[in-house]
This record gives C-alpha cells, structure tokens and sequence, in this order.
C-alpha cells in the first residue's frame, strides 16, 4: 500500500468532496472530520510499521514523473521527518475540530483549503525529489493565504500579504539556489536529477556551500521564523482563525526547521560549521528577545506568537549545536512546540470564542468559571515552560545540554530563557485566570464541552507520554540524526572522561592514589571542559571514545 | 521491606491521581483519608527500608531501583530510578514521617475550604516530588523533584487563587525559585561534560580523578548548584520568596516552607559533598552566605507583627545556620539541624496555624494576647517548639546548633571567616531567642488586645492538636539523635559519616585530608565552652524578650520609636523586595516594550512596510497586468519559475 500517498493526498481527495457538496450543507465538517481521522489512522503505520534503526529512507515510493527533467515522484521518510508527518496528521484532527463552532461562514471553502494546506504541509515532509519538495513549499502558501485573509481577524488582509510576501522573498531565493545546485549535480555526473539522495553527493566549494547555504538559509529563515525575520508571525498569528494558528505554529514553522536538517547541514556541511556563530548568535537574540516582547504583550494571541519565536530559537539553537544531543533535542523540541503551542492557540481560541477578545485585561478570575479549562491551561502552560515531567522539558534540556557542550556561553545565554519563558507564562496565566472575575461577561463563560475536551484531550496526553517515556521519539529520531552529524562531519564535544580512558581506568584511579597514574594530570582549568579542540589523550594508549556520538 | 522502597513516593503519585482525576466524584472524607493514608504507609515501608538498610553492612548500604530509562542521546542516559541509601532514608523518613502527621492536621485545618479535594490532591503531589528529590539516583531526577516541588509550592501558595496577594506570591515563588534552577541546570551541564555522566555513582566516583582541588572548575560546578541551593532554600540574593510565601495555608508553610522543601538545597550540599570538598573556595561562600542570611533574617524577625511572617523569616535564618554548617565542612550537623527543624519549625507553624484559625484568620499579633488559658495545649506544644529553636539545652535544636557553630568555630575550611561566622551565628541565636519569645508572649501571654477576638478563640480539635503534641515529643527528644560527638552515641554521624565527605579519593589528597579536619579532632573543653557561650546568650534573649513583652509591654513600644530609623529598615525588610523591582523587573519590563514598540514595530516592520510601498509604487507602471489578488501572482510565480527553470535546463548547461 502506498502509504505515503495516501497520507498526503487523501485530505485532498477530501477536500475534492467537499467542493462538491452544496455550499450550504451540513456536510463540510462531517467530510473534513473524516477525512483528517481517516488520514490519522493511515499515517499510523509509519509509527508502528517504521524500522528504528535504519537511517535510510523507508516507505520509499519513486516512479517517474517529468523523466526530461530528471524530475520524480520521490516519496520516503526517514527519522527526521517521519515524527513530523505524524505531527502534521495528528494536528490536522485538532485544526478540524476547533473549527467546528468557530467557523460558520463559507464553511465549505473553509474546509477545502485546511485539508489542502494539510497536503501541501505533509507533502513537503515526504518529499525526497527537489522539484516535488519546491511544489508542495510553495502549494501551501495559497490556502494558508486564503485562511488568513478569508477568515481572519481585522487586519487580515495586511497580514496575509505579509505572510505571503515574507515567505516568497525566501522561496525565490531557494529557487534559484536548488536549480544551481541541480546544474552542478549535472555538470559533475552528466545526469540530470532534482532527486535529494542524488544531489547529497555534489562537490561543492567552500564559496559555492556558503552561497547556496545563504540562499537556503534564508527561505528558511523566515519560514522558522529566526529573528529578525520574525515579524510577519505575530500579525499572522493574530489575524488567523484558530485552525490557521494551530497549523502555523504546530507545523509550517517546523518545515523551516526542517529545512536545515534536511537540506543545509547534509548539503553544505562546510558553510553549516562555518555558519553556526551567525545562527547560533541570531537564535539567543531570538531566544531572549521573543520572551521579552512576549513578556508585554497585551494580546494573547500575540503573546503567543512571540513565545513561539523564543521556542524556536531553541530549536535552532539545539540544531546549530551540531551535536547528538543538541539535535535530538532540537528535533524532539519541533515536535513539543508543535503539541503545546498548538494546544495554547487551541486553549486561546476557546476563550476567544466565548468572549471574542483576546485582551488579557478582559479577563482574570476565570478558574472559578472554568475549572477544567483552567487545568489543561495549567498544564499546556507548564509544559510551555519546560517543566520536568512535560514534553517541554525533555527537548529543551538536550538542547541546553548540546548547546552548552558546543560553546558554553551559548548555554548560559540560552539558559536564561527557562527563567524567562516562567516570566511572562506565568504572569498571563495569573492575569487571565487568577484573581477575581472583574468582568461581568466572564462570570458566565461556560466550561469546557465534550467536544473541545476530545479535541485538547490528546494534546495532553501527549504532553505527559514524551515527558515521562520520551524513549519513543527520541529512538525513532536516533539512527538518522547520527547520520545527518556523519554527513557533517562534525565532531561530538569532547568529554573530559572519555578522552581520559573510561572506566576501567578511572575505577583503578579512584581507589589508589599514589602511583604512575599521577601524570594524568586532572583538568585545571573551566575553560577546556568541552571546547571544540580536543587536547589530545593523556594516557599512552590513545583512545576513540571522544567520537564515539557520531558513530 | 527494602526491595518496597521504591514504591515510597509512587504512593502518593497514585493519591494525587486519583484525588486529581476523580475530583468531581470523590467523597471529601475519603480524599482526605487516601491523602494521608498513601503517605502514612509510605513512612511505613521507610521505616521497615530504614531497618533494613540498617541491617546491612556499612559498604552495602546502597540499593538502587530503576524503573524504566528515560533519556538517551548519544553519549547521554539517564533512569528513572530510585536510590535508597543512609541520606535518602533519613530524608525519606522526615518527609513521610512530617509529612504524615502535616497532612492530618490539614483534615481539621481544610474542613470547611471548598477546595478541601484540590487541596489533599497537591499536597500528596507534592510529597511526590520531594520523595522523588531526595530519593534520585542521579542529578536530572533530582531536578525533576526539584523542580515539582517547586510547582506544588506555586500551586499552594496560590491556592486561594482569587486573591491577588497570594497569586502574587505564588508565582514570585516560581520565577525566583527559576532563577536558583538556572544555576542547577548549567551545575549539570558541567558535570555532564566533564564526567560523561549524571548518576551519583558514576560522578562522585569519577569526580575526584578529574578535577583538581581548588581549581576553576569544581568551583564553578560548586557555586553553581550553590545558586540553585539558595533560591530553593531561600538564602541570600534569591530568600525574597518565602516570607510572602506565608499566603498558602499554613500546614503548607509548615510542610514546604519549613519541613521539607525548602531544606532541598542543604540535602544537594550533602549529597553532592564529595564534589563541595574539591571546591574550598565555594565552601566558603556557602558559609559565609549561610551566615549572613541567619542574621540578616533573625534581624527582620524581630519586628514583624505577623505571626506566620515572624515564623518565616525563622526558617531563612535557620537555613542559614544549615548553610554555614554545610560551608564548614560539617554536613552530618547540617542534616541534623534539618532534622531537628523540620520537628520543631513544623510544629511552630502547625501551633501558629491553630492560633491563627482559632482568631478567625487574623494573624497580626498585635490583636492576640492571653491566648494560652484559652488554648492550652498549643500554648504548651508552641513553647516546646520556641524552646527547641531558641537552643535552650536538652531540647532538640540545642543539639543540632551548637554542633554547627563548634564545627563553625574549628573549622580548617573557613580559616579565618570561622571565628568571625561563629560571632554572627552566636549573636543570631540571641536573636533568635528573643523573637520567638516575642512572638509566645505577644500570642500566649499578656492581656487581650482584641476583646472580640480572644471571646471568641477556642482550642482547636484533637485532628490538630494530637499532631502538636507528637511533634513536640520530636522536638524535645530529636536532639538525642546527636548528642555531642564525643561521647561516640551520636547516631547521626554513625549512620551518615559513611555517605558524606569524600568517596573514592584519588589524587584528592588534599580534600580529603580537609574533610578530615572538618569533622574529626574534637575539642572537648572547646565544645562546652562554645556550647555555655551560645546558651548565655539565648538565655539573654529569652529573658529580655519575657521582660519587655511579658512584664513591661510599654517599654516595647519605646524602643521601637527611640530607634525608628532601624525599625523602619528593618519593619520594611531593608526594602531588598523595592530594591529588585527597581534595579531587575522595572528594566526588563521596559526592555521588553522598547523591543516591541520601536525595533519590531518601527524598525522591521517599518522596513518592511516601506520596501513594500516603494514596490506599489513600481507595481502602477505595471497596472494592466496587475490583478489585484495574490493567489494569482502565486501561480505566476509558480509557472514563471516552471519556464525559468525548463529554460535553464535545457538551454543553460553546456
């Protein structure tokens, strides 16, 4: 079964019905609930049925399509993106099911354009072809753009546009640094392929990777959103309905992310190493300052918004570190954002429903009205935060972890976030839903329904499942992130044990004192606790355990 | 028992399950028994665990269960999984042991509170978490204790949420304790990238052979778990947190705030100690600060009226005293003092919280007075407890202090700063004598100042008195546990000696030669000295504090106003809280909207905005062709692209 094609083109064969329902029917939902938990339940297999210790492409389906070209219909998923499909299928549900007492005009276009954005998001994560990859990129941007401008807020045609604008800036870029790439694949084989697993074998120069990462680096860029490209986010944010945000942050910003696992660091490995100070650097400020301007925000929605902005830093920041540890993380970190910002948009959308602002001074007070929407607030709120136990947690201690074993003062600065991101959760939280009801349109506000509980109840459980057993995810990510540091070819921070000599050697140290073992002299000095230069091994016997993370 | 061990804090994780998830359904009376019954087995199989263990050779008194791994990457693993050893089994029987007599009491407390369910369910939670704290096999778990205990105290200092003032403190709580946690995190990062591990084991074991005594790196492993220590443990910079604390429920204040939690940061110093005696450098700003905090804290004591503020400030201070004795290098008496602290601080707290529910909530003990013929036995328990904390000999804090400031006054760690940390810690005890007398006389004794309020007081019931008197029985006898050290009966350093200090001694010589100075070589005659010397002056204390609140109460007034500078400074808490709003918040706030408001709003979007305009502008000459609707410059794109690439591709190479 061609499962992969299924998964992304069913939501689309969804949305075909649903253009040919009546513009008034009853039906748009019922078709799009289907679909979606069909397409869920399809894209289960690449859960249950992916082999975990592979690297390679799995699920692969490649026929020919534009053969001239070189152009195929390269499917496959591998340990990077596979977590991410799942993310797209399982969000996909959510994105529905908020809509349904949210949405009540043209639902039938509505409904349509969300399962064509989820084909077009799914699409590029399956993609292996270039030219397939460019398409769906570039696809999604046209439903994204109507759900923002049809749907939206006040200003949603503003923030359309600028959505769209932003994001075509990067796509042109990465046009014409993926046809490049493609001429000296040719110029060096003689074959024409845009097929990714082909092109990863081009030589390039140091100046050509530092030009073609640029080119990449930026699409991306903007896409994640890295600051200080970030700007289009917070207006996105606020103007979409709430299907919109969900999906923005819990999945289009990943392929930003993705982008650079994918493409920058296998393709360009010389420019990615060369490039980790600008990224590192742009990622703290991103950490720091998205928790700043968050920290301010009278919107909810915006604040958000901005938390996003710090969360992804991380994420960059665990992907940049260039290390297992880091990356897992940052990986793992793509997959938290997705479930807890996709569940505070989804939490924000229920009040604003209820009481159509989303101004944190209308509110306060509101445990009283609805406490089981205050305990999954609390929850998603904590597990924004990082708190051990949640999925936060997990991902953002490997990144700090990677992060600080790559460069120290890249871990301290980046570890300031923890506190902050507790500054301005925290506060909202107590603005929002501490203190007494000071509005009397609050005093009213219904609690949580069945059908908003199913909707949020798996998010939560999702919460808790990667911070209490994250052993899953992090396996099934394992085999090919080692593989992607392999094509890097960057070398895993040193710890000062392992170049030591390992145990049986330290066991032996620990219980004698006096004798020959008194010229390995201890480590004096802070400053080569994990730098990137390994001094070399002290003991006679040189050891390879130092490298053992990238094997 | 000990293959049981495991299941110690599991029990009440299922209490908090359950009372949590069945919170609609769940009888109230039942709530409140599962709460307390979860962890009143669980101090049951500590105990049995406790004999076990005991029972066991010294060099195998170690066992470790794991439950499931929990994180791996690359070079990087770390279990869930639990250690049960002399100091987790010690701590392990403070909290289920203290903790189980807190949650009782809180059925008689929380009777009429609507949140009663909510209540026992975050209570138990939090028992989870500091199980889990002080049960870890590795740092990350202990984090995770650490940082769970630190939730549950957000969740219960908030937990009459709709006030303002203790949502407030609540999350002040939080934020300052995130900032200790800040240092704990990086504390791990170094440790993770120096020893290749996080598990106890493997670190300690390790840890001598790699760093060097008094080098840059132990210390600054050191000091940085030492920051995590002093916001969890309320010490200077970060102790701001806890008197507001005082907003939650008092059995909270007295579990969280006095017992258990807040004496996390003294457990970390013990169980890492292997690593503090690499770093004499950082030993001595633990002592230091440890010492500063006592007085500091005992000076602000002084003149609060609120009952609970009075007990709070206390407990900084006495956590100072765990913090020098931690710094000197005597972390058995550090544990001990924690023991006898949790007895007689729980028991202040708990009396205080009898008081304060038989005065309808008022805690300004400024309308109290002749409390005592009214309350007899929390009058007696409380008096227990003051004593306890004053140092008066034989009952339980005489003990655990003076073993402090004589492991103070010796120690070879401190050098110098010994002498003058005893002076202040000596001086603290004066202090401390006074105002908890203070606070006996102004509560029990005297006339009453409020007619309405004393009519009204009654006893509480036994559900909260029996728990008095059985933490006055601890509080007169705990001391027993660690009579001085010369005479070989001091069971503390019996059981402890072998897990704290140094394990495995490499090339530490030096360190460890230290660790031997600062527990052994005992001065008998010192001892007594010191020991008639501190009892002096609490004696002082006490006795000034009966003659100008019990005898005289106009003279209080008098000094109060004939030193109203002082007073002020110190009625306003030396106004460090309006010093770190100026100096930290404000900016930051500020920060924060200049980002906003000028660099994303003007300068980016600004950019934007124009680049875009000036595209308009060029965009009219191209109007016939221009549709107005961007999907359609979408597909544009999209074909022109197609072409341009087709083009490329087939005329471009070659």
């Amino acid at each position: 079964m061609p499962v992969l094609t299924l998964v992304t083109f069913l939501p689309l064969v969804g949305a075909l019905v649903i253009w040919l329902l009546p513009m008034d029917s009853r039906g748009h939902r019922a078709t799009a609930l289907a679909t979606v938990v069909v397409t869920f339940l399809v894209s289960l297999q690449l859960w249950f049925g992916f082999d975990r210790s592979l690297h390679t492409m799995q699920f692969v389906e490649n026929l020919a399509w534009i053969p001239g070209f070189g152009v195929s219909y390269h499917l496959g998923v591998d340990g990077i993106s596979v977590l991410l499909v799942l993310l797209s299928t399982f969000l996909g549900i959510t994105a529905v099911l908020s809509s349904f007492s949210a949405v009540e005009n043209r639902t039938r276009s509505y409904y349509a354009f969300l399962l064509v954005l989820q084909t077009g998001m799914t699409g590029v994560f399956v993609s292996i072809d270039l030219f397939l990859f460019y398409v769906f990129w570039e696809a999604m941007l046209i439903p994204m753009y109507f759900l923002i401008g049809v749907w939206g807020g006040e200003r949603r045609l503003y923030a359309a546009v600028k959505f769209f604008l932003y994001t075509m800036v990067g796509s042109l870029l990465m046009l014409v640094a993926l046809i490049y790439l493609v001429i000296e694949h040719y110029n060096q084989t003689g074959t024409l392929s845009f097929d990714l697993l082909e092109v990863y074998g081009t030589d390039l120069d140091r100046t050509e990777q530092l030009w073609l990462f640029a080119a990449y680096a930026l699409a991306f860029a903007i896409k994640v959103p890295l600051f200080p490209f970030h700007t289009w986010l917070p207006d996105a944010h606020v103007e979409a309905p709430t299907a919109g945000s969900i999906i923005l942050a819990g999945v289009l910003l990943k392929m930003g992310t993705y982008g650079y696992v994918r493409f920058c660091l296998p393709l360009f490995p010389e420019a990615t190493v060369a490039a980790v100070p600008v990224i590192a650097v742009l990622s703290l400020i991103g950490i720091i300052y998205g928790a700043l301007v968050a920290m301010v925000q009278p919107d909810l929605k915006k604040l958000v918004a901005y938390s996003s902005v710090s969360h992804l830093g991380f994420v960059m920041l665990g992907v940049f570190a260039l290390n297992l540890q880091g990356l897992q993380g940052g990986m793992l970190q793509m997959i938290n954002h997705g479930i807890s910002t996709g569940a505070l948009f989804l939490l924000v959308g229920m009040v604003y429903e209820r009481r159509h602002t989303r101004l944190i001074e209308q509110f306060g007070g509101l445990t009283k009205v609805m406490p089981a929407f205050a305990v999954c607030f609390m929850i998603i709120t904590l597990s924004s935060i990082g708190l051990p136990g949640t999925n936060g947690f997990v991902g953002e201690f490997l990144v700090l972890l990677g992060a600080f074993g790559a460069n120290k003062f890249y871990g301290v600065l980046a570890s300031t976030g923890v506190i902050l991101a507790a500054v301005y959760m925290l506060w909202m939280f107590q603005r929002v839903m501490f203190g007494t009801i000071r509005h009397k349109e609050n005093e009213s506000l219904k609690d949580l329904n069945l059908r908003e509980w199913i909707t949020v109840a798996p998010l939560l459980a999702l919460v808790f499942w990667i911070g209490i057993y994250p052993k899953p995810f992090l396996d099934t990510m394992d085999a090919s992130l080692v593989h992607v540091l392999e094509q890097v070819g960057a070398e895993a921070p040193a710890i000062e044990y392992d170049i030591r000599g390992g145990d049986e050697e330290h066991a032996h140290l620990g219980i004698d004192a006096p004798g020959p073992e008194a010229e390995t002299a201890p480590i004096e000095d802070a400053d080569t606790g994990g730098g990137d230069d390994v001094s070399a091994p002290l003991d006679p016997e040189p050891t390879t355990d130092a490298g053992e993370e990238t094997e | 028992m000990l293959d049981l061990f495991w299941l110690i804090p599991l029990l009440p994780l299922a209490g908090f399950l359950i009372n949590g998830i069945g919170i609609k359904w769940m009888p109230k009376r039942a709530a409140g028994y599962l709460a307390c019954a979860t962890v009143g087995i669980g101090f049951l199989i500590a105990a049995g665990a406790f004999f076990d263990l005991r029972a066991l050779p010294v060099d195998e008194r170690s066992v470790t269960h794991v439950l499931f791994p929990w994180i791996t990457a690359g070079a990087f693993h770390v279990d869930v999984a639990f250690q049960w050893d002399q100091l987790s089994a010690v701590m392990a029987l403070v909290v289920t042991g203290v903790g189980f007599l807190i949650h009782v009491y809180s059925i008689g407390y929380m009777a009429h509170d609507p949140g009663f369910k909510r209540y026992f369910a975050f209570l138990n939670l939090f028992t989870f978490a500091m199980l889990v704290l002080v049960m870890a096999d590795n740092f990350l778990l202990l984090f995770v204790g650490w940082e769970g205990v630190g939730l549950c105290s957000y969740l219960l200092i908030g937990f009459w949420y709709h006030k303002d003032s203790a949502s407030d403190a609540g999350k002040k709580a939080f934020i300052v304790n995130r900032i200790g946690d800040f240092g704990a995190l990086l504390g791990m990062f170094l440790v993770f990238w120096t020893t290749g591990s996080l598990t106890f084991d493997e670190v300690f074991a390790r840890a001598p052979g790699l760093l060097v005594a008094g080098a840059a790196l132990p210390t600054a492993i050191t000091l940085l778990f030492f920051l995590g220590a002093t916001g969890k443990s309320a010490q200077i910079p970060l102790f701001v947190w806890l008197p507001d604390a005082m907003e939650g429920p008092t059995p909270v204040s007295a579990l969280i705030h006095a017992a258990t939690m807040v004496t996390a940061g003294v457990y970390l110093f013990a169980r890492a100690s292997s690593l503090f005696l690499l770093a004499p450098g950082a030993m001595v700003v633990v002592a230091v600060v440890g010492g500063l905090t006592a007085i500091l804290a005992a000076t602000i004591g002084l003149v609060q009226n609120d009952i609970k503020r009075v007990l709070a400030y206390s407990t900084v201070s006495q956590l100072g005293y765990m913090f020098l004795a931690a710094g000197s290098g005597a972390f058995v008496a550090a544990i001990f003092h924690l023991v006898t602290h949790a007895f007689f601080k729980a028991l202040l707290f708990l009396g205080s919280g009898s008081v304060i529910e038989a005065c309808h909530h008022e805690q300004d003990m400024q309308k109290m007075g002749g409390l005592g013929k009214k309350m007899p036995v929390t009058r007696a328990t409380f008096l227990i407890g003051s004593l306890a904390l004053a140092g008066v000999p034989i009952f339980a804090g005489f003990f655990s202090k003076d073993e402090i400031l004589y492991n103070t006054f010796t120690s070879e760690l401190l050098g110098g700063w010994g002498v003058v940390l005893w002076v202040v810690g000596a001086l603290a005890a004066l202090l401390t004598a006074f105002y908890i007398i203070r606070a006996v006389a102004l509560t029990f004794y005297g006339e009453p100042r409020d007619k309405k309020i004393h009519d009204h007081a009654k006893e509480s019931p036994p559900v909260m008195t029996v728990p008095l008197m059985l933490l006055a029985v601890g509080s007169v006898f705990g001391g027993f546990l660690g009579i001085p050290i010369w005479t070989h009966l001091n069971a503390m350093h019996n059981w402890l000696g072998p897990v704290v200090g140094l394990r495995g001694d490499a090339h530490g010589a030096g360190a460890g030669h230290v660790a031997e100075a600062a527990q052994g070589g005992h001065d008998v005659g010192l001892e007594v000295l010191l020991m008639a010397v501190s009892v002096g002056l609490a004696l002082v204390g006490i006795a000034y504090a009966v003659h100008i609140y019990v005898r005289n109460p106009a003279k209080a007034r008098a000094i109060g106003e004939r030193f109203q500078g002082a007073y002020r400074v110190l009625w306003n808490k030396y106004y460090v809280d309006e010093f770190y709003h100026a100096a930290v918040v404000a900016p930051f706030v500020a920060f924060g909207r200049f980002c906003w408001r000028v660099f994303d709003v003007q300068v980016v979007d600004g950019l934007v905005n124009g680049t875009g305009q000036a595209l308009r502008g060029l965009g009219s000459l191209l109007r016939p062709i221009q549709s107005g609707s961007t999907p359609s410059y979408a597909t544009a794109i999209l074909v022109g692209a197609i072409v341009i690439m087709g083009y490329v591709l087939i005329g471009g190479p070659r």
